[in-house]
């Protein structure tokens, strides 16, 4: 009998298998654009797409663009996670305020917030600041919430105890509710990360004189859907980098969590 | 030597606290006077669940002291009262001869039911974590962690993490953390309760050890009435609850040092374990038949 080929857990199969799958994507984009089936200017073709990109960086334009846009989502990613950190373990340890809180939070959620960036450009300006300000009105929720509900899920028992061995509510904060609400802060932070470029590009979109989101509202100007394309490929890629050095950093603060192959006690 | 079962016997209730205390006030390491402890109903109406009601019961220093009850009858209760943990709704707390009004029993330290440990700390980091906040420097807390970690049989998994040992290890490591703090009494609620039966005879003897070595106040509540006798100086038996009480104690003259296990074929044992079982059974069936309703 045969090995199967399709086995899981075999890394040669799976990479194989994705990159197959790419080559397939971009060969039918490219067959059908070439042959005229579907048109090349609305639809793009892979080729330009390539050409565009490689332009791009052997002119050097765009890494004035890229700077620009890296720096606010990485800005907005920052300063959106410090303050939904902060203010998620402010709220959960203040039952009252938390209650207090609770409708004006919900109703600034539930606010299509894309929509403050008209009113963030005019406040801060057509500079960074404006969509660096977008950026941190759509991570901070996400990990406010996540830091809020981090904090209710503390074990009583580990608080009780670490209470009884002699820590100052500091202390219980250090070693007890960030460590335990850092979990689901990472876990909020790959979705931030997306958001964060959302805030950017959008931002960029509607108002601004640099930035990707401005190289593509540009090209779009001039129906160069090729641009468009290659500055929605950029953003993709670098999103992912992020998201991966999320990963990398996630593998080394949650050490102390059961990996794969070692199993958590059902009494625990 | 006869087992004394009679109610609060030589604990008088309603001590003035005006009056002076006695010399042997001071050997009392824990002293609950008519602790009753109300919890608000889960449901919106004032219905109110009284846990314990008028507990009046003293820990002499260096005892081993043992609670035994049917389950959920309030046993916790008390021991967190004992360590300030929870407020009784009426009565007072004194530890060492002092009236406890607010904070932690800072005398105690707490083993409790389920695993305590911070999951995200080491085994040593663990177990340095109290002295640390009580000011100690980083690496004489670590030193002193080691020494608990060869102390209870741990050595060679300080840098392990909790979730990568065994449940008798983890228990291992909550003595040495309780104990580390070298404190004057010791709280522990079921804490063998989850292990299996021969790590739990091996638990029960290292606690003997280790006891035996300064002899601190211990305050041990369970629902296993063989590990009480096993362990105790003295056994008390709570009734079922609600409105939970003392009923009976019982001194248990087995000699010292013990051998866990053994000593339960003892004639002696028997003896104590029929006595103690008579007034528990009735209060046993009648939690049984109240969870029933």
């Amino acid at each position: 009998m045969r090995t199967p080929v399709f086995d899981p857990r075999s890394k040669v199969a799976v990479q194989g298998t994705r990159i197959a799958v790419l080559a397939s994507a971009l060969f039918l984009w490219w067959l059908l654009t070439s042959r005229k089936w579907i048109s090349p200017f609305f639809f793009g073709d892979p080729a330009g797409v390539f050409q565009r990109i490689v332009n791009w960086f052997v002119s050097g334009s765009v890494f004035v663009h890229l700077y620009t846009t890296l720096v606010e989502t990485l800005l907005a990613f920052v300063i959106g996670t410090a303050l939904g950190l902060a203010c998620g373990l402010w709220l959960a340890l203040n039952p009252f305020l938390a209650i207090v809180a609770d409708p004006f939070i919900k109703a600034l959620n539930s606010m299509p917030r894309l929509i403050f960036a008209p009113i963030f450009a005019l406040w801060f300006g057509l500079g960074i600041w404006s969509k660096v300000a977008l950026g941190v009105t759509l991570v901070f929720f996400v990990v406010f919430f996540n830091v809020f509900q981090g904090v209710r899920e503390v074990s009583p028992a580990v608080l009780s105890n670490t209470r009884m061995l002699g820590a100052n509510p500091r202390q219980l904060m250090w070693h007890v509710y960030l460590p335990s609400a850092m979990s689901w802060v990472f876990s909020s932070l790959h979705n931030a990360i997306g958001i964060a470029f959302v805030g950017s590009v959008v931002g960029e979109y509607l108002g601004s004189e640099k930035g990707i989101g401005y190289l593509i509202l540009l090209a779009e100007g001039n129906f160069d859907i090729d641009s468009v394309i290659a500055g929605i490929l950029l953003l993709t890629l670098f999103a992912l980098v992020l998201d991966i050095s999320v990963s990398l950093l996630e593998e080394r603060v949650l050490r102390w969590q059961p990996g794969g192959g070692q199993t958590v006690d059902a009494s625990a | 030597m006869h087992a004394i079962a009679n109610a609060a016997a030589g604990y008088p209730r309603g001590i003035e606290p005006l009056e002076p205390p006695e010399p042997r006030e001071y050997a009392q390491a824990l002293r609950f006077d008519s602790v009753t402890c109300t919890f608000p109903g889960r449901t919106a109406r004032a219905e109110t669940y009284t846990a314990v009601r008028d507990v009046s019961l003293a820990v002499r220093d260096g005892e081993f002291l043992s609670i035994v009850g049917p389950t959920g009858c309030g046993k916790s209760t008390l021991l967190n009262v004992a360590a300030g943990l929870i407020r009784p709704s009426k009565g007072t707390l004194s530890v060492f001869g002092t009236s406890l009004k607010d904070g932690l029993n800072r005398q105690a330290s707490y083993l409790f039911q389920v695993d305590a440990l911070m999951p995200w700390k080491t085994t040593e980091d663990n177990i340095a974590a109290g002295l640390l906040f009580h000011g100690m420097r980083k690496d004489a807390a670590l030193a002193q962690a080691r020494d608990w970690l060869v102390r209870v049989g741990l050595d060679g998994h300080g840098r392990k993490y909790p979730h990568q040992l065994s449940g008798g290890m983890r228990k291992r490591a909550g003595l040495a953390q309780a104990l580390a703090l070298n404190p004057r009494i010791l709280l522990m609620d079921e804490p063998f309760s989850a292990l299996d039966i021969q790590t739990r005879h091996l638990m029960e003897g290292e606690l003997l050890r280790l006891w035996s070595l300064d002899r601190k106040s211990i305050v041990f509540v369970t629902h296993d009435l063989e590990e009480a006798i096993s362990l105790s100086d003295r056994v008390v038996v709570m009734s079922a609850g609600p409105a939970t009480h003392p009923i009976a104690e019982f001194a248990i003259d087995l000699p010292r040092p013990r051998d866990v296990a053994e000593i339960r074929m003892t004639q002696r044992f028997l003896q104590l374990h029929a006595q103690i079982w008579g007034v528990l059974k009735t209060e046993v069936l009648k939690s049984y038949a109240h969870a029933r309703v």
